[in-house]
């Protein structure tokens, strides 16, 4: 196989069994949480459950309190730049939009090249000085299991393909380009059976604990 | 005549010496040498004899052979076709039936080992009789003309990579030349059509040291194929700054803006187009307006829409992702109705435990 | 248009010349630098042009089409152009020379010429 039919079939075949999989893990995994269904409370409530959910889905951007954000600096902005770059990179850079308008019909405008590089490029950085601290930080590493690491992998491969493919490092574009859109496929299609299924049930668990913090009327 | 070398050649039509070692210079340009190089170009040519060109045209449309004759005459493409003597070309010549299959064969036996065999088009597999000439299917006369060959030039995106004839589904199991001549040294001039300049440089190189010129992994001469059409475009600072045309008459396109939105594949093409260029360097593709369609990459007609930006899918995306989720929402009802059973029958199992029951236990 | 960004080739390529120079006076050793061969924007070689300048001499050659042969202000510098019969430009190169090899008479067009002279000069009776 040369690189040039590689790419077609990354861009034919291999795009329709990752976003099947990715599709169709997705509904199973919100079938699942949603048809577990969370016991009825038959407690008195003392404030609005959603009005408390829906507040905390975007109150938890922010560290809580001061003394949270000077414990945990170094992991907070490292992961704020590192989630920033990839949103951007994903969502902000013109060959993905247009990817975005193929696949659903719409689009909207990018960033110029050279900003979503520089992104990319913090990004990177970011992810690996995490993955230094979650190594070398006697707890996390302890807490640490497979799980962590595959995340860490699955995300860090699609920035570094793209970002080599755009400087065309180190080997032929297309072959860098094949890659980069391999890596995103295994990022789709591994995406609802693991941690990084976070993308989404993020706000579904901000939204159920305050929920339950509204309803006691907790201020959230 | 053929016994002449090129210089005694370009004497009777009255170029000097003068003119030779011009055309040297030009020689060396065409063929990417450095001009160091010059005097061994010439040294080379003094000498070099008009080699044997046998040319088959298989499942093509005659669209490379458009190309190389009507590259500018008289040109350096054409002096250089003078240079050599094409001996069969079914389109081109006047002979036809049996007296161009002997000509075919007369330049064969004269030239056994030691032709340079021009391929243009597919080769079918499915069934021999898809494509004949003569009565002969087009494998029979490949590998019986192959044979006697000192190379092999496969021309055109066809002959190099089964080309159009291939694309999905392949009717006819076409096949490109290096599917089926292995033992031969084959290269690869692809294009739909490619370069005229391209064509005759790969010739000039072999006329002139004898020898394939440097070649990349698809048997491509890097000389002409080393370059990617993106780094090379006048339009690459547009992509840098993200200046994108939306439509093929929008103020983006007529400022020149970058195509890659209206599906030009630059970035995945490596060919001379941008520095070359075509109809005597006048421009190529994308300086006329249009995406680069990466017609000298292999299977480039399966490669999804000319129109579609390189970073889509191929495919009816939307549609399978209707099947996707309807298959999840199918699968999630029934895992979802699977534990809702599981935790009802647990709840079932559940025993009442009395104070009671547990004395009796620790009486046991 | 916007104008595009230069290449920024020129500077390394009057560095060469320079070197190529010295070589010709310290050993006699000539160079031929092909133009086609890089990356120029349109704008840089009309400035390239202009700081090599125009020198004491200036030859024009017709053979295959027009030669234009233009010794640089920097004596031993040569801006050599061919074009073909079309008036297409074929090529175009830099030569760091005492005289360019193309301007020479050859030894088989003096023969040629000779011979011509001399079956001239055979049908006259002088």
């Amino acid at each position: 196989m040369n690189s040039a039919t590689f790419l077609i079939w990354v861009r034919e075949t291999g795009f329709l069994i990752a976003s099947s999989i990715f599709i169709i893990g997705l509904t199973i995994r919100f079938f699942e949480i949603f048809m577990l269904g969370r016991k009825k409370d038959l407690s008195e409530p003392k404030g609005c459950a959603m009005r408390g959910g829906f507040k905390t889905i975007f109150t938890r951007f922010l560290p809580q309190d001061s003394n949270t954000f000077q414990r945990s600096y170094f992991i907070i902005i490292a992961g704020y730049v590192f989630h920033i770059g990839l949103l951007v990179a994903l969502f902000l850079l013109v060959p993905h939009i247009e990817l975005i308008r193929a696949a659903l019909g719409f689009g909207w405008v990018g960033l110029p090249t050279p900003v979503v590089d520089f992104l990319t490029v913090l990004s990177l950085i970011s992810m690996l000085a995490l993955l230094w601290h979650r190594l070398t930080n006697p707890v996390l590493k302890m807490i640490s299991d497979a799980g962590d690491y595959t995340a860490w992998i699955l995300t860090f491969l699609p920035l570094l393909t793209g970002y080599l493919a755009y400087h065309h490092l180190f080997f032929d574009y297309t072959w860098l380009l094949a890659f980069h859109i391999l890596s995103a496929e295994l990022l789709m299609i591994m995406l609802p059976f693991t941690k990084l299924m976070h993308t989404f049930t993020i706000f579904v668990s901000r939204f159920y604990g305050g929920a339950i913090s509204g309803h006691k009327g907790v201020q959230v | 005549m053929n016994q002449l070398s090129l210089e005694e050649r370009l004497r009777l039509h009255g170029v000097s010496r003068r003119g030779f070692l011009k055309f040297c210079a030009a020689t060396a340009s065409l063929m990417a040498l450095s001009p160091a190089m010059i005097p061994r170009i010439a040294a080379a040519l003094e000498n070099a004899k008009r080699p044997s060109v046998i040319w088959l045209s298989f499942q093509e449309c005659t669209g490379c052979t458009e190309s190389i004759t009507r590259s500018h005459s008289p040109s350096l493409e054409s002096l250089i076709f003078d240079a050599i003597s094409l001996d069969y070309h079914h389109t081109l010549q006047v002979a036809s039936g049996d007296a161009a299959e002997h000509a075919r064969e007369q330049a064969m036996k004269d030239n056994w080992g030691k032709y340079i065999l021009v391929v243009d088009g597919s080769i079918p597999l499915g069934n021999k009789g898809f494509s004949t000439i003569a009565g002969i299917s087009n494998v029979d006369m490949l590998i019986e003309t192959a044979k006697g060959a000192a190379a092999i030039v496969a021309v055109g995106s066809c002959a190099a990579f089964g080309g159009l004839p291939k694309a999905n589904p392949n009717p006819t199991g076409a096949v490109s030349i290096d599917m089926i001549i292995k033992d031969k040294p084959i290269i690869n001039v692809p294009g739909c059509p490619p370069i005229p300049v391209v064509m005759t440089g790969v010739l000039a190189h072999f006329l002139t040291f004898g020898t394939l010129p440097e070649l990349d992994h698809l048997k491509r001469p890097k000389a002409f194929y080393g370059q990617n059409i993106h780094d090379r475009c006048y339009r690459r600072p547009f992509y840098e700054r993200g200046q994108f045309a939306e439509t093929f008459d929008d103020e983006g396109a007529k400022k020149g803006w970058c195509l890659f939105k209206l599906g030009c594949k630059g970035p995945t093409t490596y060919n001379a187009c941008a520095t070359t260029k075509w109809n005597g360097g006048v421009s190529f593709p994308i300086e006329s307006g249009h995406g680069c369609l990466g017609c000298s990459e292999p299977n480039f007609w399966d490669a999804g829409s000319f129109y579609a930006p390189l970073s889509t899918p191929i495919g009816h995306v939307a549609q399978n992702a209707g099947y996707a989720l309807a298959a999840g929402a199918l699968a999630g009802a029934a895992i979802g109705f699977a534990n809702k059973q599981k935790s009802s029958q647990a709840i079932e199992k559940h025993e009442e435990i009395t104070v009671n029951d547990l004395i009796k236990g620790e009486t046991k | 248009m916007q104008p595009l960004e230069k290449t920024g080739n020129i500077l390394p390529l009057l560095h060469e010349i320079r070197h190529a120079l010295e070589d010709l006076l310290a050993t006699g050793q000539t160079m031929v630098i092909d133009l086609q061969a890089m990356p120029f924007a349109p704008s840089e070689l009309v400035e390239l042009k202009e700081i090599l300048g125009v020198g004491e001499v200036s030859a024009e050659l017709h053979a295959l089409g027009k030669s234009t042969i233009q010794e640089t202000a920097f004596s031993g510098a040569w801006w050599i152009v061919h074009f073909n019969i079309d008036e297409k430009m074929i090529s175009q190169t830099i030569e760091i020379c005492h005289i360019p090899a193309i301007l020479m008479a050859q030894h088989a067009d003096i023969q040629m010429g000779l011979q011509q002279l001399s079956s001239t000069l055979g049908g006259v009776s002088l």
